[in-house]
């Protein structure tokens, strides 16, 4: 039985949402799935392309915060287009809203023309979805996010021509899109959540396997690379409370 | 010897005129020409349409009741990830909005500075930024059957860019790691071209390698040295990003003009 906390099952349930990828750029917004692409690249995923989220591709495994780059590249924003374009790139974006076909909403809540709540804007989400491999960190788990119609849709779903929606990971479980008509599904359930707490907090109908798995742990070399190379201020629990 | 462009922030705020449409450079917090913006927030312009990959500058703006319109992608201080001032606006009704993904805004400048109607991208497809902008049409493909996003040239009538360095002549200088839409904005405006600067050199080449001259003076109007210009925002390698909790506060605050 591993010691592994909440947090660090996230790391590495974001991690695995990248492996396969090869030599994509995996970007990757919050601390955990920034965890999760390092560690991945760092371990099973080697070819991954990580950006320091500036202007700079960068080799090494690079703490989170951490000055300390081997540059491998210079991707200024123009070649980030470049690259999304040319579908070469696995994002994980967050959601203030999803529905269950991953549309996403990080625009406005509300009436776009007078919201009340402005949001960050659609930054890159609709060209993303259509153009490379999506998937969504989302810390808290509520009804609040997963909703039945999003405001505005930001990031496309699978109804919508999303090109490859992977996975939504959350502080709770891990989905997939391989339910009926590419829903989302239930995958696995993180240690010591119940599959009622997931449908609980969820505001759809959500597709449920009749087993579900339970997300794997931590192994004890990816335990070490988290706590003591990728993260060693702990910001991963800042995101999910362990 | 070429022309001295060579300007006065006070001169190029007041070629400005209400209506205008004007691209500002940059992106969220990083290298926003803010003593710029700081004079056009507290001059007598109104009705600004302000195209920008939004930071302070678009908050600044709108709590000084100087916009009308932004078109944007985003608007966000980075390690403060929602402007509470364009917000405020935003949830006020104060302000319309044309939003469009991040891309589009980028094709919309290229596709000014070419001088073509429109530029062909999947980016939108499917989305309600199709929704939100009604005027947004798209284009079959001539060669194929499928349908792709003809997003507008964004024509622009002014625009205004912090660089690190610049010579008198107008070429211009980033040092840091990105020039981001810089030179696009610039290319898309039809006057009132505007670089501040945190040194006018005389030698660019002393100062970063060749490189880095993306702006040539064909591209620039006016040549404005602004030491700190950028502030609150960072202007790489100069300094690091200022004291945003400050202009979080006060749009006006954290700057040093």
């Amino acid at each position: 039985m591993s010691d592994a906390t909440r947090a660090e099952v996230c790391v590495v349930a974001c991690a695995d949402a990248w492996r396969g990828d090869g030599a994509m750029l995996a970007s990757a917004f919050g601390f955990i799935p920034t965890i999760g692409a390092r560690l991945a690249k760092a371990t099973f995923e080697q070819d991954l392309l990580i950006s320091d989220g500036e202007a700079l591709l960068v080799s090494n495994a690079l703490a989170l915060g951490s000055t300390d780059k081997t540059i491998e590249g210079w991707i200024p924003f123009r070649s980030v287009f470049d690259t999304v374009w040319s579908g070469r790139r696995h994002v994980m974006m967050g959601a203030t809203q999803i529905d269950a076909r991953g549309n996403q909403n990080i625009s406005a809540i509300g009436d776009h023309a007078k919201p009340s709540k402005q949001l960050i804007g659609v930054r890159g989400a609709p060209g993303n979805t259509v153009n490379h491999a999506t998937s969504y960190w989302i810390p808290r788990h509520v009804t609040r996010a997963f909703v039945e119609k999003v405001d505005m849709v930001c990031g496309v779903g699978t109804d919508r021509g999303a090109a490859d929606l992977r996975r939504v990971v959350t502080n709770l479980c891990v989905l997939d899109f391989e339910g009926p008509g590419a829903a989302m599904r239930l995958r696995s359930i993180h240690p010591g959540v119940a599959v009622d707490d997931v449908i609980e907090n969820t505001g759809f109908a959500l597709d449920v396997p009749p087993d579900v798995p339970t997300s794997r742990e931590p192994t004890a070399d990816e335990l070490r690379l988290i706590r003591e190379v990728l993260d060693p201020r702990s910001l991963r629990n800042t995101e999910v409370k362990s | 010897m070429t022309t001295d462009k060579r300007s006065s922030i006070e001169a190029v705020v007041g070629a400005l005129r209400d209506g205008m449409t004007i691209g500002i450079g940059g992106w969220g917090s990083r290298r926003k020409p803010m003593a710029v913006v700081r004079a056009i927030a507290r001059s007598g312009l109104k009705d600004l349409t302000i195209a920008s990959y939004g930071g302070p500058d678009v908050g600044l703006l709108c709590a000084a009741g100087k916009v009308k319109r932004v078109i944007f992608g985003f608007v966000t201080l980075d390690s403060i990830p929602l402007d509470p001032h364009f917000q405020k606006a935003r949830e006020e009704g104060a302000v319309e909005a044309t939003e469009m993904d991040e891309g589009m805004f980028y094709l919309s400048l290229l596709a000014a500075s070419w001088r073509v109607p429109f530029l062909p991208t999947r980016a939108g497809l499917g989305s309600d930024v199709m929704r939100v902008n009604p005027g947004l049409k798209t284009v079959r493909n001539p060669y194929g059957d499928d349908e792709l996003v003809a997003v507008p040239a964004l024509k622009l009538d002014a625009a205004i860019v912090h660089m690190n360095r610049a010579d008198a002549g107008g070429n211009a200088q980033f040092l840091g790691p990105d020039i981001y839409f810089d030179d696009l904005f610039l290319s898309a405006a039809s006057g009132s071209r505007v670089v501040s600067c945190e040194r006018i050199a005389d030698d660019l080449l002393k100062e970063g390698s060749f490189h880095t001259l993306r702006i040539n003076r064909s591209m620039v109007d006016a040549v404005v040295e602004a030491p700190g210009g950028a502030l609150p925002t960072s202007c790489e390698p100069d300094y690091a990003v200022g004291d945003l909790k400050a202009y979080v506060s006060d749009p006006y605050a954290g700057g040093t003009a």
